[in-house]
């Protein structure tokens, strides 16, 4: 089931989801498992050898680790669990969290849209490079994102003279993370949207131009439906890493509490703190969300599908 | 110096949907100033820097050394990844167990979990008072806050990387190959070795390859567990975080570049394994 849209998405083109680093790609087993026929199946005791295996190794690896954020958060009870997500200081590292992660999801849908439509419906020489170069955000480190705005906007930065002149601050206030998190979630919805819009082809657009609908009327009435389930897709993952995205905000933060922490850097002061109570139920929100994130994408790799028929 | 990024249109296409020009305007504008001119900002502050300070820098011992922690034990972590990969992958497309759907499923966990997250999660289990820690202590094994920990860390990031890349292919292998092999007398093992490993032996290199990049520059899982002792257990990108606080941009500069570059090799390659793996398995 998943094949499809894995195949669809993986011969598009290849390079592009090369570094599917971040991608959640939709390579996920919704496949029905192979029954072993008895020409080509391990004996019994070396399946339940490796099944064993596996399974201990991403519980203590992956079940584990997330099992214990829940644990750790709720340690001393309820009270204090809500007593450290009502507090000043977390409330307003929350609502700093919405504000980025709203304003990066709102850009790159725009961006993802208008990218899609330039790359997919047209055809122009280094097409393969701008697709390379959407993506590269991915391979950079987060701690190399957030230093190159320090380079342009910081005080030594190659801007700092404008900057000062003008009294505008990016580096260590809101404009600075949410650049930085601009960086690192560039490719999100332009990966999800590219390949398939690829895929779709410009036969129904070119039907509606011919018959004489505008630029806008096409890409409301034709294009968009067509791509709903993608964009979603898109819009989900890149909540997902910009309200979780620690290194690169980090760097570009200041971490001034209750103005310039978010969530992430919350969880990391109280932490160094030993308020340990407290930074892991910061951080079980963050966990919550990436559960839910994973839910709502397993829910959407079959209507994926649905959009690449 | 953001309109010069606009080209002109090359070639007028000879198309009857509108919006060509100004999509791809935007989209070239938006990406110079999000990515292309932040990134090219590191490359003029690395050529402010003499060379003879460049090699400075990046030889110093205390840089030497936090590179060679993140490429070791990326190296290692992507190592233990490939091998518990391929079986948590055989495991998944072969075998039917209970809850095999959520088994799956939380393989994606390492993507959706926010680093800082993980890296508090992972330094309170293996802290010696720790669940899996306080099992280890009483063996004389310590895992929080040394190289261990960081192994431990950068597997965790790592390991969704090569199950993504070899399930699908492993998924997708014909059985008629293997029965084929059997028929013709080979033995379960020689047929795994012979028919099943080579076919995926491309993805089995691109999921290792992605893993090695995506570790080589992790930081929010890392820095919780690693101790962070300079000269031991400081990965690069903590030191390039550490410059930048004593502001010392030079250094901090010249090492991201180099780790910058290094990104950019591991890309190039594993553009290469990708494509090689898509030809590798169209033929089959």
């Amino acid at each position: 089931m998943t094949l499809a849209a894995d195949a669809l998405r993986t011969t598009t083109h290849p390079a592009a989801h090369a570094l599917a680093s971040e991608g959640l790609n939709t390579h996920a087993g919704a496949l029905p498992a192979r029954r072993p026929g008895p020409t080509n199946s391990e004996p019994k005791a070396v399946r339940i050898a490796i099944i064993t295996v596996a399974l201990l190794f991403l519980g203590l690896f992956i079940a584990l680790p997330l099992i214990s954020v829940f644990y750790e958060a709720f340690k001393r009870g309820w009270l204090a669990y809500v007593a450290a997500l009502v507090e000043p200081d977390a409330l307003a590292a929350i609502r700093l969290t919405l504000l980025v992660a709203g304003i990066s999801v709102v850009a790159n849908v725009t961006f993802g849209l208008v990218a899609a439509w330039a790359i997919a419906k047209f055809e122009f020489p280094g097409k393969s490079l701008l697709i390379t170069l959407i993506d590269l955000p991915f391979s950079v480190s987060p701690v190399v994102a957030g230093l190159v705005y320090v380079l342009l906007f910081g005080s030594q930065g190659l801007f700092a003279a404008y900057l000062q002149a003008w009294d505008i601050k990016i580096i260590f206030a809101l404009p600075g993370i949410v650049l930085a998190t601009l960086f690192v979630t560039f490719p999100f919805v332009a990966r999800e949207l590219i390949p398939l819009m690829q895929e779709q082809g410009t036969a129904e657009e070119e039907a509606a131009a011919s018959l004489g609908a505008s630029g806008l009327s096409i890409f409301f009435r034709v294009t968009l439906p067509n791509v709903k389930w993608a964009l979603l897709y898109g819009v989900l993952l890149c909540n997902a890493r910009a309200m979780g995205e620690f290194g690169a905000v980090s760097v570009v933060s200041g971490h001034i509490r209750g103005l310039t922490n978010t969530m992430p850097l919350h969880i990391e002061i109280l932490y160094n703190e030993y308020q340990f109570v407290a930074s892991f139920a910061v951080a079980s929100l963050l966990a919550l969300l990436a559960l839910v994130t994973l839910i709502a994408k397993t829910l959407l790799e079959a209507r994926l599908v649905e959009d690449a028929q | 110096m953001v309109t010069a990024a606009i080209p002109r249109p090359l070639r007028r296409p000879r198309s009857v949907i509108p919006g060509f020009g100004i999509t791809l305007g935007l989209t070239l504008t938006w990406l110079s100033v999000i990515v292309l001119l932040p990134l090219s900002a590191l490359f003029i502050k690395t050529s402010e820097i003499t060379l003879e300070r460049f090699i400075a820098i990046v030889t110093s011992t205390r840089t030497l050394h936090a590179l060679q922690v993140s490429f070791g034990l990326s190296l290692a972590a992507a190592c233990v990844n490939l091998v518990f990969g391929v079986i948590v992958v055989w495991a998944l497309v072969r075998y039917d167990f209970p809850f095999r759907r959520v088994v799956d499923a939380i393989i994606d966990i390492p993507f959706a979990l926010p680093t800082a997250v993980a890296g508090i999660a992972l330094t309170s289990l293996y802290a010696e008072n720790g669940w899996v820690g306080s099992l280890l202590a009483p063996l004389g094994i310590k895992v929080a806050f040394t190289e261990l920990g960081i192994l431990v860390a950068l597997i965790f990031i790592g390991l969704p990387f090569v199950v993504r890349t070899v399930q699908p292919v492993l998924a997708d292998l014909d059985a008629e190959l293997e029965e084929a092999s059997a028929s013709l007398g080979a033995s379960r093992g020689q047929t795994v070795w012979r028919v099943v490993l080579p076919s995926v032996i491309p993805a089995l290199l691109t999921g290792f390859a992605l893993a090695f990049a995506r570790a080589v520059g992790e930081y929010g899982s890392v820095i919780f567990i690693a101790g962070n002792l300079p000269g031991q257990t400081e990965i690069a990108p903590l030191l390039i975080v550490i410059r930048l606080e004593e502001f010392r941009y030079a250094d901090a500069t010249a090492i991201a570049t180099v780790m910058l570059l290094a990104s950019f090799v591991l890309l190039l390659v594993i553009n290469r394994l990708q494509r090689w793996s898509e030809t590798r398995s169209a033929r089959t």
